[in-house]
């Protein structure tokens, strides 16, 4: 059918075909498939008597516009656009322009927030306890402003994000913390890690239910860690020469480095990090998918290492002399190698197109779940037997509880990855699995922070 | 007449399975029977089928495959999968009632008489 066009159409097609491959959205195979509708529809016109011109005229333009079209794409193949956030039909100028005196404007507030508490007498280094209670909630309102102006929230989005800043900062400040206690430091990881979530909802502009939203989140929340290491090693090298010239002429610069340089540029990186993901999005290909595939067999290998050893060991489980799960520094070291797990399942996810079939990497990802759930089950055993034995402590339920989260996760994780190898299920229920646990983490998080401290008596 | 664009965008999902119900089937034969079926009133451009296509086949409703055309290009064929077979069977429950409940109403106000022009969506 297609063999009779004119060769004037065939260049007018190869001509539209470049111009429809243009947006990142819409891949070859997409264009092969617009094209192939195209070529239905001007035999279709030819036949009811337009002439070529004509027929393809009409033909594109019922297609529709390719500023429509591509935002369509664009929200149905998120994971292929995110490497330049930009939806297509905003003005691209104005979204990364105005962003830069935004983000450091507030990169600069949260600097100055974090020094606030000297006004008052408060140093870093005299009273830990202050900035355990406190460095969340003066750093990440920040980045979740920059967020909220950028995405232009509605006041319902701002105040689902507020509300939780606000009850967390109340917490932190009412709640009776024994100086260095156990309940003090859970609590201030918990929160950092519950504002981040909340934080989140900020960055995807409230709209929570959207499982493709949340993962854009998590794949922010990857590379925005990879810039912020990146941000960490030039300010190692910009304060190793700060100590080292100062010192030259005989000036001793560290308490200035201490006080203001590393407080102030951890709190402004955080914001600048932000912005570096949003603006650099379509020059980098996303850091956080290639680390994965570089360290998921590396990880594999460690875990089955680690199973062979024990049971050749014999002793994993805590019926020998060296009981490998009897520490509890070493329960929370495998409460990381779990998280990690996780993470690599997660960050290989982000990055998947959701249509290609499943790979060799993909049953390698079953075998380092299957390998995690032998490893965390062991843990878990080991973990209980320990709360029996000794009582439970608050940093033991705080571990207890991560890893009953993380073993709920990898058992379904396994199930899934497991019928998607098989084709049984499609990509997109592993996904709605992952990103559902997000909610789940945000829980867990804020009962450690609210409910732990009164429960063990702020010990 | 015009149909509403929430209401083409609402039918085009059980549009779309119920057509792919009858058999496998490719994009641009997928718009000349919506075309036929709702005799030319039901209309989106064309290229918005393709982003639906894709995310019935993501979900798991539709299966798809590579094939050529009669003149030898590639042509991207869908047929319905057992998860799209349940889904169609749900949204057209979910229409049906729709639609006795509008019919209803359309009936109550002109005095008894069956509104000829009722849609009829799901029973595709």
């Amino acid at each position: 059918m297609a063999d009779h066009l004119e060769p004037r159409i065939e260049d007018q097609i190869s001509a539209w075909r470049a111009y429809v491959s243009r947006p990142e959205a819409i891949d070859g195979r997409d264009v092969d498939e617009l094209e192939d509708h195209l070529r239905g529809q001007i035999d279709r016109l030819e036949a009811s008597g337009l002439d070529g011109d004509e027929a393809f005229l009409v033909a594109v333009k019922r297609l529709g516009g390719l500023d429509d079209l591509s935002r369509e794409f664009a929200r149905e193949h998120s994971e292929r656009l995110w490497k330049q956030l930009m939806v297509p039909g905003e003005p691209p100028a104005p979204r990364s322009g105005g962003g830069l005196p935004l983000a450091v404007g507030l990169a600069i507030g949260a600097g100055l927030a974090i020094q606030i508490p000297a006004l008052f007498g408060i140093r870093f280094g005299d009273d830990g306890a202050f900035y355990a209670r406190f460095a969340a909630l003066l750093v990440l309102p920040f980045l979740a402003t920059y967020f909220l102006v950028r995405r232009r929230a509605s006041v319902p989005t701002v105040a689902v994000v507020a509300v939780p800043f606000f009850l967390a900062a109340v917490v932190m400040a009412v709640y009776p913390f024994a100086p260095d206690g156990a309940t003090l430091v859970l609590a201030a990881t918990h929160v950092a890690v519950a504002l981040w979530i909340v934080t989140g909802i900020a960055y995807i502009d409230g709209r929570v239910r959207s499982t493709r939203a949340r993962m854009d989140f998590i794949r922010f929340t990857g590379e925005w860690v990879v810039y912020l290491a990146l941000i960490a090693l030039g300010g190692g090298v910009l304060v190793a020469l700060t100590m080292g010239v100062f010192s030259a002429i005989g000036l001793d610069a560290e308490w200035f480095v201490e006080q203001f340089m590393v407080p102030c540029g951890v709190a402004g990186a955080v914001v600048v990090a932000a912005w570096l993901v949003e603006a650099k999005q379509s020059v980098i290909e996303n850091i956080a998918p290639v680390l994965t595939k570089l360290f998921t067999p590396l990880f594999t290998l460690l875990l089955l290492a680690f199973i062979v050893a024990g049971l050749l060991q014999g002793n994993l489980v805590g019926g020998g002399e060296i009981e490998a799960f009897g520490q509890r520094d070493l329960l929370i070291l495998f409460d990381i190698v779990l998280v990690v797990v996780v993470g690599l399942l997660l960050y290989a996810l982000s990055a998947r197109e959701p249509l290609a079939p499943p790979s060799w990497f993909d049953r390698l990802q079953l075998l380092m779940v299957g390998a995690a759930l032998v490893v965390d089950i062991l843990v878990l055993v080991a973990m209980i037997g320990r709360i029996a034995e000794w009582g439970a402590s608050p940093n033991k339920l705080a571990s207890l509880g991560l890893n009953v989260i993380m073993l709920a996760n990898l058992v379904g994780a396994a199930w899934l990855q497991l019928r998607f190898a098989m084709r049984r299920a499609p990509f997109e229920r592993l996904e709605r699995w992952q990103t559902g646990f997000l909610p789940v983490y945000l829980v867990w998080a804020a009962i450690v922070v609210v409910a732990f401290p009164p429960l063990f008596a702020f010990a | 007449m015009k149909i509403g664009k929430d209401l083409v965008a609402a039918a085009a999902t059980p549009m779309v399975l119920g057509i792919l119900a009858d058999g496998e089937s490719y994009g641009y034969a997928i718009l000349q029977r919506v075309g036929e079926l709702s005799g030319g009133e039901l209309e989106w451009s064309d290229g918005m089928l393709y982003p639906l296509l894709h995310r019935l086949e993501r979900v798991g409703h539709v299966e798809s495959s590579w094939g050529a055309s009669p003149s030898g290009r590639p042509r991207k064929h869908y047929r319905l999968s057992a998860s799209g077979r349940a889904a169609f069977a749900e949204q057209r429950q979910q229409w049906a009632v729709v639609s006795r409940a509008l019919q209803r109403v359309w009936s109550d106000r002109d005095g008894g008489t069956d509104f000829a022009g009722a849609p009829a969506f799901g029973g595709a």
